[in-house]
């Protein structure tokens, strides 16, 4: 049954537009699934090989860029940002990945977390190619209906999946966890680590670009303090693989359905629109002490807390 | 005159770069004691420079007289989340060891947060009555060939910072606190044998860093806008002079903070305002792959810091 669990969720969700939602929830659909996306990209480099970048909005943002670069300057259809943006952000991550793999442990988090605002305020100043502040503005969309968009990025998310998931099973993925445990234990044994980080930082990168390429065409437009956003991309990413489940195949995606879905709730609150970054803060301040491991990572420490609860009530 | 637009853009980096140095140790401290970097750095500051601006609209109280309100304020705040929210993360087992950095990082979300629900988001500035008031040369040595200006409140910034690092450097090499900071610094072990009580010198580290901040922060106010978001900015100001000065060494966060203030100040005079934060990003590029130990290796090759 665990074995076919992958297959039985994605026949659910290849059915699920013939349900006939409101264009509202399949917005929300399409969201859930390209975080899950950003989410498996950032946990193949995060969770399962001990990386722990700050700055994914930086391969988001360029892949997301040159989508729209291809359509404003070349006069392309912005779709082709999606294979284009696997070449694009796979050589970017590569030469990023020069210099911050060097760095271990808080350092990395903070060399990626610059790296995201390096290429907020550099699109901000290179406004002949990027278009400065103003962004990018698609003139037309290709399709009005949201099916189409729900099935390539459904597409998207589970090219991702299986591919983390077919890496995390070889022998590679085991080179990946000996270098999360301990760098100079894997090195000390003979794991070429460099090598093997620069592949879980390309990877990771290349998949987040294509999930950026893809938001340019579904929203439309885009500048440069959306798809670069520390707030917005990097941090949600790892609040998504954090509630969700560190190093677990159904993290990211049990933590997209929650971070997006309590977005919108909150969101749709008067009054309370404001504060959702808070609620989010104490969020991730609450899942940090009580569940480091995330929902899917501490479900067993979870199930004894509310049964727990639920025995004294 | 070109020379004297360099020298005019030397004297405007130094000035900053005083203040950046206080900024920054408070930083370095935290990060020799506790091993963790404290994301939550510039948040902790616009708390404080909140509180200044508010002292000084609803009691007319001076900014700079604001540095011993806020200073004690942001000592009890810094104490209460290392004791409350960070020491419980330390215990916990977790897959990633981050975890505290990403804690830090969900501290300084609702600060900021916090601050643009109860003060909006509005740009403010204190209007002090010697915001726009400068020295220059030309009126004290007449018949100097070039003409430079001090601004007044920069200045007066600058010497409070000087007079507080002076402080702090006083009080970590003569007195014992201090010097049960600096033992847990350099070994956590040997300080604990040593019979320091470390659980205690980190609470009191993080307390002494925040408040080394919010003092940073009062000196801002006068010569610096306010918003709840600025808070982001100066915590990668603060984590670039920590790792140009080297990690845990107050030296080096003092020159690092020199060195940054200095350059930027140079990218916007030559490059334009909107290539500051790149130049600042350039310099800790090239500080890591070139001069990883920071500039405190440097000094420790001379045998002139610790």
């Amino acid at each position: 049954m665990r074995k076919f669990a992958p297959l039985i969720t994605l026949a659910f969700f290849a059915v699920l537009p013939f349900a006939g939602f409101s264009t509202y929830i399949m917005h929300i659909l399409i969201l859930v699934i390209m975080w899950t996306t950003i989410g498996i990209a950032w946990n193949l480099l995060g969770g399962y090989c001990g990386q722990v970048s700050f700055g994914h909005a930086a391969y988001f943002g360029v892949g997301a860029y040159t989508a729209g670069i291809l359509y404003s300057k070349l006069n392309l259809s912005p779709w082709w940002g999606i294979p284009i943006s696997i070449v694009i952000v796979t050589l970017f991550a590569f030469i990023l990945g020069f210099i911050v793999l060097r760095l271990r442990g808080p350092f990395f988090a903070l060399a990626t977390l610059a790296s995201g605002e390096v290429m907020r305020i550099s699109s901000e100043n290179l406004v002949d190619i990027t278009g400065g502040s103003l962004g990018i503005m698609l003139q037309e969309r290709t399709w009005v209906e949201k099916t189409w968009y729900y099935y390539i990025i459904l597409m998207i998310a589970v090219a991702a999946f299986f591919v983390v998931k077919k890496l995390m099973e070889s022998k590679i993925g085991y080179y990946f966890v000996a270098i999360r445990e301990d760098q100079d234990a894997a090195e000390s044994l003979g794991i070429n680590t460099t090598l093997y980080k620069t592949v879980a930082l390309c990877l990771s990168g290349a998949l987040t670009g294509v999930a950026g390429a893809f938001y340019t065409n579904y929203m439309g437009y885009i500048d440069p303090h959306v798809v670069f956003g520390l707030h917005d991309i990097s941090i949600i990413t790892i609040m998504i693989v954090m509630v969700g489940g560190v190093a677990t195949y159904w993290g990211p995606f049990v933590g997209a359905v929650i971070m997006v879905l309590l977005a919108e709730i909150i969101r749709s609150i008067p009054g309370l629109g404001t504060a959702y970054q808070t609620l989010f803060g104490i969020l991730l301040i609450v899942i940090i002490i009580f569940l480091p491991n995330g929902i899917v990572g501490d479900s067993r420490k979870l199930a004894r807390l509310v049964g727990i609860k639920g025995a004294s009530q | 005159m070109n020379l004297e637009v360099f020298l005019q853009t030397l004297v405007q980096g130094l000035l900053i770069g005083g203040l950046y140095a206080l900024i920054g140790l408070g930083m370095t401290l935290i990060m020799g004691v506790m091993k963790i970097i404290n994301l939550a750095h510039g948040e902790l500051m616009m708390i404080a420079m909140y509180i200044a601006y508010w002292m000084f609209v609803l009691f007319h109280v001076d900014p700079y007289m604001s540095v011993f309100i806020a200073t004690p304020l942001l000592f009890g705040l810094g104490v209460a989340l290392q004791k409350f929210l960070i020491n419980p993360v330390l215990k916990v087992d977790s897959i990633l060891p981050e975890n505290q950095v990403i804690l830090t990082v969900g501290i300084g979300m609702v600060l900021s947060n916090l601050a643009t629900i109860f003060f909006k988001s509005d740009y403010r500035s204190t209007p002090v009555s010697y915001a726009t008031d400068a020295w220059y040369l030309s009126d004290y040595w007449k018949t100097s060939p070039i003409e430079l200006s001090l601004s007044v409140p920069w200045t007066v910034s600058f010497i409070f910072a000087v007079v507080i690092t002076i402080v702090l450097w006083f009080f970590l090499s003569k007195t014992d606190t201090g010097k049960s900071i600096r033992a847990t610094a350099q070994d956590q072990d040997a300080a604990l044998l040593m019979g320091v009580n470390v659980k205690l010198m980190r609470v009191v580290t993080f307390g002494i860093g925040s408040g080394l901040v919010g003092a940073a922060g009062c000196l801002f106010i006068p010569i610096y806008y306010l918003y709840p978001a600025l808070g982001g900015q100066f915590t990668l100001i603060a984590f670039v002079i920590t790792i140009l000065g080297g990690l845990g060494s107050t030296v080096g966060a003092i020159l690092g903070g020199l060195i940054l203030g200095i350059f930027e100040s140079m990218t916007s005079t030559y490059l334009g305002m909107g290539w500051a934060p790149v130049g600042r990003f350039v310099i800790f590029v090239a500080c890591l792959i070139f001069l990883p130990g920071g500039v405190a290796s440097l000094l420790r090759k001379r045998k002139l810091g610790r």
